[in-house]
């Protein structure tokens, strides 16, 4: 491409855990004002060759040289220092500090020893303004939007003058109008000269944004094109090393009588008055903005929040929820939106994880039985195709997708009526994805009531009978057939 | 993969061992052997060495054992036909007199049995000259063998019993600890359980005359009252979303002070001598049965921990509370659970410690929840919460046990001690930490 050195040289990466051999020798080059996504399944080792970038992992082989001069990656200082900023998905933000002190954290500006709190405003507000967006400098980080909060990270990167921004599925949490924003910003950083590698699953904004493609599989290169040369299904191909023929599989619904029925749940300003039914056999989509109310909808129906008003029946029996301890009794599941915060206890083994909400039936008199536990997730191991190397080990071990099966797999063994998958796919790959549609086919053939929440709006379409549509805690609007909706419509309800 | 699971788990146990290795190598010392079975060994020496009817004498000091010795080789040497002309315990002055006594009958003495601290008296070396007309005896001593100190079965057993205290409310401390909380107030917890159940026994069990069944009672009701002080801190921790912290530092200083308060300021000493049983006694193949309920509460812990449904959620709780609830953990029972436990032990150490030393008073359990949070940590149990094994703190006890032990054994002034002990715990998790990072997966997606 061009003659000069490139920005920054990746070459012959490699890094291991034990047990795991993540990276076996990967090369990434990246050119200034260019946007390179860095594709792959989940455990491809795209995070792991993020994390060596960002000075988080040493990397046992190879070099990185920035503008053709080698330099070591030893330490987040390291990465800092030769220009590399990394917005990992799980944002670096001290929750109780405001934007100013969380972009100046670890770099501020002093004055004999003091901070200078002026000047870092002001710094703070220029940054802000050349992103074109408004900014409260003075709340504490957590009151924050996730989308502000993203731009807080990018925001810490300009500070330190960053010449490589590297953002992992930057998307995931956003909204599509802030995606429309978020890529607007990244147009603008790319016209400065700032080199940007951008990972993400979602392959239209591939298309949308980046120059060139890289794809890892396995710990190694598998391809790098220019985006203009590559096709949408040579992109999933490169990734899952074999052909996808469809995204969502195909259904024959058969709905019956009504499962749970939800009326004039409320609580606060985040949920006001929200009725609906779901029935056996339905899988019922729940969409709408971040922040529409959708999750905090369905952890009221699971008792996980105490709510102000409403009533949950389950079969025509009203339910007395008090605590998820009441709703999984009842019959209803929930498979939160986080998994690692909420999912899964990941310092312990995936097998105590899977017996968690089962150790009612798999105890007999306050005593687990184990080699019950052991054939029962055995199973499930199989039938899901979760990859572990045993049951013993850590849940925190594991990549997001199997993280996602081993979540699945409690849930299923609890044999609940009702199943809320909250963004069951987010930060999961292609195939990974495409088992976890066929299961809740499955499951909704099995006469199960199931709410899909989701923010894709393709998945929606493909997978839900029924869509609901979430604004402002209200629902404002409802597709009674899924199958002809078209993805305007759905959003035309969701800025109602 | 199991192997490597097994060290993070117990690596402990070598450093332990270790320390027993090391203490044991520093205290190796001649043994001079008393007792029943230095009897019996004394007892085939003279018979082959003055023949098959020998007439003797036995002579021994006043230090322990030496009395069970006398008695039993008098016992065993009449019964293998040797003929025992006198036996003399106490101060040289009484063997002296006995030998004045045997001397004036003009009878022939074979073998004089003795120890080796007694053998060492002057009298011995003059005996030829003093008294001639005993012939010439043999004095035959215990043979003397090498061997540690701190291997002596008394030592170990010693070191069960100092520890036990600390060893029973760690285990409460572990459950604690592995659902993420602390509890401080143990210390002032067995002040308050001994002032309690030593009052109870002085005041409404009948005093110095109480009643075994009284006594029980007064200790169950002491226990009992220290494990609704436990229900507290669970409530407010649970309920008021109160940092555990500040909650057992609270009732550390409401614990201590009741204590003071109920015990007017004296010590609580109006109780049986029967009472000393659970603290001094031995009666399970001699052990000290503090030490035989350390090990029974230890069994029912581990087993609670590690097989029961309860013991998982304990781990849930403390390894991803929001994560647990989700799943149905009654996450407040289970931490009510914890903290309850934890002061019952601690109720049941302060009842040992009155029984130990036979009182009850505000004093004791001084600093101790500090040893007792060391014995968890120092056995592997993870202060953020969701880790730790039972035994794993059987072991931490253990080891701050040996390492007292071993430095009052190796007579290192107690000053010292506590510098030495405060490092060797800093040491120990320190160790811990960097073997777990090379036996552990290291997270990554």
């Amino acid at each position: 491409m061009s003659e000069t050195a490139p920005l920054l040289e990746m070459r012959g990466i490699v890094k291991s855990f034990p047990g795991v051999q993540a990276l076996r020798g990967v090369d990434l080059g990246l050119h200034t004002g260019e946007v390179l996504a860095l594709l792959g399944e989940n455990g491809a080792g795209k995070s792991t060759l993020i994390k060596v970038l960002g000075g988080a992992h040493r990397a046992d082989e190879g070099t990185i040289q920035i503008d053709g001069r080698e330099t070591p990656f030893h330490s987040p200082q390291d990465s800092r220092r030769a220009g590399v900023a990394v917005i990992y998905q799980e944002f670096n933000l001290v929750p109780g500090l405001t934007a100013v002190e969380n972009i100046f954290l670890g770099q501020e500006v002093t004055r004999a020893g003091f901070i200078a709190q002026k000047q870092e405003r002001q710094r703070a507000a220029e940054i802000f303004k050349r992103l074109g967006v408004e900014m409260d400098l003075d709340a504490p980080c957590r009151l924050l939007t996730t989308a502000q909060q993203q731009l807080v990270e990018i925001a810490k990167a300009l500070a330190f003058d960053a010449r490589i921004i590297v953002m992992d599925e930057p998307s995931a949490a956003l909204t599509s109008h802030e995606v429309g924003r978020l890529f607007e910003i990244i147009r603008d950083l790319k016209r400065q000269g700032i080199g940007i590698i951008y990972i993400s699953h979602r392959l239209e904004e591939v298309f949308t944004i980046a120059d060139r493609v890289t794809v890892l599989r396995d710990g190694r290169n598998v391809g790098e094109r220019p985006i203009a040369q590559i096709t949408r299904d040579q992109m999933i191909e490169m990734m899952v090393g074999r052909e996808l023929k469809d995204e969502f599989p195909a259904r024959q619904s058969s709905i019956g009588a009504v499962r749970l029925e939800v009326s004039g749940l409320k609580r606060g300003r985040a949920v006001r008055d929200v009725t609906f039914t779901v029935r056996r056999g339905e899988i019922l989509a729940l969409t709408g903005l971040v922040g529409a109310g959708r999750t905090e909808t369905v952890r009221l129906i699971f008792g996980a929040d105490p709510r102000e008003a409403g009533e949950v029946r389950l079969d025509g029996k009203l339910l007395a929820l008090r605590s998820p301890r009441d709703a999984i009794s009842a019959g209803i599941g929930l498979l939160t939106e986080d998994r690692k915060l909420q999912g899964l206890v990941l310092g312990h083994s995936v097998r105590e994880n899977f017996g968690l909400p089962n150790l009612t039936w798999l105890s007999r008199g306050g005593f687990v039985d184990i080699r019950r536990e052991r054939e029962e997730f055995g199973r499930y191991v199989e039938q899901l195709k979760i990859k572990v190397p045993g049951q013993e080990q850590r849940a925190g071990n594991l990549s997001g997708g199997n993280q996602q099966k081993v979540v699945l797999a409690k849930w299923l063994a609890r044999n609940c009526d009702v199943l809320i998958f909250d963004e069951p796919t987010r930060g999961i790959d292609v195939g990974a994805k495409y088992e976890i549609y066929l299961l809740m086919n499955e499951l909704a053939a099995a006469g199960k009531a199931i709410i899909m929440i989701s923010s894709e709006l393709p998945e929606v379409l493909g997978m839900a009978d029924r869509i609901l549509v979430m604004h402002d805690g209200r629902v404002t609007g409802e597709i009674a057939d899924a199958r002809c909706a078209t993805q305007e419509e759905v959003m035309q309800l969701a800025v109602a | 993969m199991k192997n490597s699971r097994f060290l993070a788990d117990y690596g402990m146990v070598f450093v332990l061992l270790l320390l027993c290795a090391y203490f044991s190598v520093v205290t190796y010392k001649e043994q001079f052997p008393t007792g029943e079975s230095a009897a019996e060994q004394v007892n085939v020496s003279i018979h082959e060495q003055a023949g098959k009817t020998p007439r003797v004498l036995v002579i021994t000091g006043g230090q322990p054992g030496d009395a069970e010795f006398a008695d039993k080789l008098a016992r065993d040497l009449a019964a293998s036909g040797a003929q025992v002309l006198g036996v003399a315990k106490g101060e040289p002055k009484d063997a002296r007199d006995l030998l004045v006594k045997i001397a004036a009958t003009g009878g022939k003495v074979d073998a004089i049995a003795t120890t080796q601290t007694a053998s060492e008296w002057v009298l011995f070396s003059d005996l030829s000259e003093d008294f001639p007309s005993l012939g010439a005896p043999r004095v035959i001593t215990p043979r003397s063998y090498r061997w540690p100190n701190f291997l002596k079965s008394e030592n170990l057993l010693n070191i069960a019993n100092q520890i036990a205290i600390i060893a029973i409310i760690a285990i409460g401390m572990t459950m604690v600890i592995v659902t993420g909380g602390i509890d401080l107030s143990v210390g002032s917890l067995i002040a308050l359980s001994s002032v309690l159940a030593t009052r109870f026994i002085r005041d409404y069990a009948g005093g110095l005359e109480a009643s075994t069944g009284g006594m029980i009672l007064a200790c169950l009701a002491a226990v009992l009252l220290c494990g609704i002080v436990g229900a507290f801190s669970g409530a407010m921790v649970t309920r008021f979303d109160i940092p555990p912290f500040i909650v057992t530092l609270a009732m550390m200083l409401v614990g201590s002070g009741g204590a003071y308060i109920l015990a007017k300021g004296v010590s609580i000493y109006q109780i049986p001598d029967s009472f000393i049983w659970l603290g001094r006694g031995a009666d399970l193949l001699h052990l000290p049965n503090a030490v035989v309920l350390m090990l029974v509460l230890y069994a029912l812990a581990h087993v609670l921990m590690s097989r029961m449904k309860l013991g998982r959620y304990l781990y849930a709780v403390g390894g991803n509370r929001e994560a647990a609830r989700l799943s149905g953990v009654p996450v407040r029972r289970v931490m009510m659970f914890a903290y309850v436990a934890s002061a019952i032990l601690a109720g049941v150490g302060g009842v040992i410690m009155a029984s130990q030393l036979k009182s009850g008073s505000a004093t004791y359990g001084n600093m101790y929840e500090l040893y007792v949070i060391a014995a968890a940590v120092v056995g592997g149990t993870s202060l953020s919460g969701g880790e730790g094994k039972i035994f794993g703190t059987l072991i931490g006890a253990f080891t701050i046990a040996v390492i007292q032990n071993g430095m009052n054994l190796t007579n290192v002034e107690s000053y010292t001690q506590k510098v030495v002990l405060g490092f060797v715990i800093l040491g120990a998790v320190l160790l811990d930490k960097i073997r777990r990072k090379e036996t552990n997966f290291t997270r990554h997606e």
